[in-house]
């Protein structure tokens, strides 16, 4: 796999946007070449959000795709709104509590990641961090990030809030290593 | 003034924030400009970096204002710019008129939106026909077709160095994805890499008491009788044509004896590049052409490329506004020009190399093509094909 | 996930298009609803033409059973304007944000005022500019920070905020009615629009109105600057007050 595309959907507040930033940011730290664009229009207000990132040992030219390799719902209306950009190859990864109705879950895809991220972050961690859980499976399915790398874009975005409360630090490691746990045993 | 970028460096940025880099670097004292997506965060940027450097910002009541606040700055001698997109950039036209009649040097950013009317805020290549030919003139003007964050960068720094040396225009057309994609980008301080962001000089207000020390300046673009007009317009397309060779540029990738050139603009031409040479690599005979210039358009190059085609496929974001630049190039030739028509899409290097194999089939079938022999026998030739 | 429809839903409202798009706490709404109960009390729905900006105002192209045209940023009073010319009968109202009508469109907002061309004009204030992302308005108030004041609109760079209902005032016909309310007390929003939906001249009614996505306030923060902060400047009230039935019969 030269070019990994991975489309992101979750529901405005969520944090699909930061996750592909620091996706995006964190791969381009790890030398590998990175296109990261949001979706952005007037029904973005109140529809889901869509993020689409592409990461890989080669030019990234064309910021769209039509299918990609991982996809990440986050919610009940995103699994329906990715459905589109699934195929046999995709890992297609999912809030657990999000799939209300499974027979909206695409079959087809080659591989279906269930991740209980609200539960977990609420129950180990705190809430907040749900978003980076999921970003620590995404890293785990995707496997070319390199952890330093993680780390050094994380605190790029996430910075600013480590310096106020110090022990936000260590709560966001904990939750990329719970999210890449779940992608190698889930 | 110093430098802003001193040292070279590697950064991830958005194309928004490429552009206010670039005008900063390019020495930019001035930006005004209205609220429109995708162009926001051009503004954004700029507004947040501007005091740090001694620039200043305008957020005008809207892009008529922008635009001839643009031009206030420009007459009084300091590089300024603007930004804007769709129905924003349909007002910033009336502005851009007066600057053409007036070969002023305004730097103005379009980041295409859907068309037409209001439509989406989020990408097309609907907004060529206006960038090259808006306002009620004939498109005295320089355009310039970004491909690429790299692009962005070293065609926003060359717009203002184009329009003060040649005291015309400029446009740096890109669109949506292309302002909001956040990817590598390479900054440099234009001075170093050679490249030319141009001598402000004031037209107005200038040193001398105007009467007394030197003639008054008195610009105009109202005049009274045809025969006045006639000769400053003719007066104009002959300068604009003098320099369209010299500023013409192109991107291309030769074939010889290529049963498809395509041709393709902005970023859409990076998908054609790679959809092209992906055939290529498979022994079809497929060119690609990329013209970076709208205005003036690169004719003699296309001609001369087209000329060794079989056919032109043209392939474009909106409904035929590159293919008549294309059609009205090789005017007069028998080439066939096709037409690939995304209006408002996106178009992938997949769905291109599909479009291509689905021509190339049709065309073996009906069996004239001689595309595919002449490919393989061009392939051995150059080493092109593994 | 379609909500049941609230019982408290105004009639003119379409259960079709809702719930809504606005974000949770948006003013955008509670004005509408209040035009909705002016509506439904005066039983207009067949006269009533709703046109819509650009800017979040475009959100309700949709919100109501009414013959609704949405037109370009600044431009709905021209449209309107026309359609009244040849169509007397129907009553039209352009809803606007303050960038649409104290900006970009001000231009025809003054020149209808002038003119007295007999069209009503809803304009919210929420002192930023919503859909681009929460720039300055020209209501922006001293201070304020935006994402093109990032350290604050500063009176000396960027002139004072516009107080638009009174310049309205200022131009205006003798016969127009200009007021201004505020979300935060639907009553009175409810009578102002009533009043001036009846006025058979020009009319403009302003509403102060949150929006907490681009101030980046919680819910308590918000109210606070809908019901204290935003008064302060833009105080409510009735600043000229149309033709009274009384006088009309
Ligand atoms: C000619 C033109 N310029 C700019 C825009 C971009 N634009 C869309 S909405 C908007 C501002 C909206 O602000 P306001 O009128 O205050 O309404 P709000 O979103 O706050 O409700 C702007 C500038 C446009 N659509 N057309
Ligand atoms: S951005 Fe502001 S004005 Fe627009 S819908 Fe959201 S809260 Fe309302």
């Amino acid at each position: 796999m030269s070019i990994a595309r991975i489309v992101l959907g979750g529901e405005g507040g969520q944090g699909v946007q930061t996750i592909a930033e620091i996706l995006a940011e964190a791969a381009y730290r790890s030398g590998l070449e990175a296109l990261y664009i949001p979706n952005f229009g007037v029904e973005q207000r109140g529809g889901v959000s869509l993020a689409f990132v592409q990461l890989g040992d080669e030019v990234v030219a064309v910021p769209k795709f039509r299918r990609a390799q991982v996809v990440v719902a986050l919610s009940d209306r995103a699994i329906q709104r990715t459905a589109d950009y699934v195929t046999r190859e995709t890992t297609f990864i999912y809030e657990a509590s999000a799939a209300v109705d499974p027979s909206f879950l695409p079959r087809e895809a080659g591989r279906l990641l269930p991740v209980p991220a609200v539960k977990l972050a609420t129950e180990h961690l705190h809430p907040r961090v749900f978003n980076v859980l999921i970003l620590g499976t995404v890293v785990g399915v995707v496997d070319m990030v390199e952890e330093t790398a993680l780390k050094a874009a994380l605190e790029g975005l996430l910075g600013h809030k480590f310096a106020l409360k110090p022990e936000l630090r260590e709560l966001n490691y904990r939750a990329l290593g719970e999210g890449r746990e779940l992608a190698l045993t889930a | 003034m110093t430098a802003v970028i001193e040292r070279e460096r590697r950064a991830f940025l958005t194309g928004n924030e490429v552009v206010a880099w670039a005008a900063l670097a390019a020495g930019a004292e001035v930006m005004f400009g209205y609220p429109i997506t995708p162009q926001n965060e051009i503004m954004h940027y700029w507004a947040r970096l501007a005091p740090r450097y001694g620039r200043k910002f305008l957020q005008t009541e809207d892009e008529l204002s922008a635009g001839y606040a643009t031009i206030g700055a420009v007459l009084g001698g300091v590089k300024a710019f603007t930004a804007t997109a769709g129905p924003g950039h349909v007002l910033m036209q009336e502005a851009l008129a007066m600057a053409e009649m007036m070969r002023l040097p305004v730097v103005a950013i379009i980041t295409q939106r859907g068309g037409p009317s209001t439509a989406t805020v989020i990408y097309s290549q609907q907004e060529v026909n206006l960038a090259c030919f808006g306002g009620n003139g004939e498109g005295f003007r320089l355009v310039y077709s970004v491909a690429g964050l790299q692009d962005l960068y070293e065609y926003t720094l060359k717009a203002f160095g184009m329009a003060w040396r040649y005291r015309l225009p400029t446009i740096v057309l890109g669109d949506g994805y292309q302002a909001k994609m956040r990817g590598p980008v390479k900054l440099f301080d234009p001075a170093r890499q050679g490249i030319d962001t141009g001598m402000a000089a004031p037209f107005l207000g200038a040193a001398g008491t105007p009467g007394r020390e030197r003639p008054p300046v008195h610009l105009r673009n109202t005049y009274n009788l045809e025969e006045e007009l006639l000769a400053v317009v003719e007066e104009q397309a002959r300068s604009f044509e003098q320099v369209a060779e010299q500023v013409a540029e192109y991107e291309e990738e030769k074939r010889e004896g290529a049963a498809i050139l395509l041709v393709a603009h902005g970023i859409v031409a990076r998908a054609a590049q790679l959809a092209a040479g992906r055939l290529r690599r498979r022994g079809k005979a497929v060119g690609f052409f990329r013209p970076v210039t709208l205005r003036p358009f690169p004719e003699t190059a296309l001609r001369r490329a087209a000329f060794e085609a079989e056919m032109v496929l043209v392939a474009e974001s909106a409904w035929g506004q590159l293919e008549r630049l294309v059609r009205a190039s090789l005017s007069g030739s028998e080439v066939p020009v096709q037409a690939y028509r995304r209006p408002g899409m996106g178009i992938t290097p997949e769905e291109l190399e599909e479009e291509l194999e689905k021509i190339l089939a049709a065309r073996k079938s009906s069996g004239w093509s001689r595309g595919d022999e002449v490919a393989a026998r061009a392939a051995d030739a150059t080493g092109l094909a593994p | 996930m379609k909500l049941q429809p609230e019982p408290q839903m105004p009639r003119v409202w379409r259960r079709e298009s809702k719930p809504h798009r606005f974000c949770p706490g948006c003013g955008h709404p509670l004005a509408l609803k209040a035009l909705g109960e002016a509506v439904d009390d005066l039983d207009w729905q067949d006269r009533v033409v709703f046109g819509c900006d650009i800017g979040c105002s475009l959100l309700a192209w949709d919100f109501f059973d009414l013959d609704t045209v949405q037109t370009h940023h600044g431009r709905t009073l021209p449209v309107l304007v026309g359609l009244k010319r040849v169509r007397p009968e129907l009553v039209p109202i352009a809803y606007m944000g303050d960038g649409g009508a104290y900006a970009i469109g001000v231009q025809h907002l003054v020149s209808a005022a002038a003119r007295d061309e007999p069209v009503c004009s809803l304009v919210v204030n929420n002192a930023v500019y919503a859909m681009t992302g929460g720039q300055m308005a020209p209501t922006t108030l001293p201070g304020q920070k935006t994402e093109t004041t990032p350290y604050g609109r500063d009176p000396a760079l960027s002139g004072h905020p516009l107080k638009g209902a009174e310049m309205v005032a200022a131009v205006a016909a003798p016969e127009a009615y200009v007021a201004r309310g505020s979300v935060a007390n639907l009553r009175q929003l409810k009578r102002y629009l009533l009043r001036a939906l009846q006025n058979p001249h020009f009319s403009l009614v302003e509403v102060l109105a949150s929006c907490p996505t681009n101030w980046r306030t919680n819910a308590a923060e918000t109210w606070e600057w809908v019901e204290k902060e935003m008064p302060r400047y833009f105080p409510l009230g009735e600043l000229k007050g149309g033709v009274r039935e009384e006088e009309r019969r």
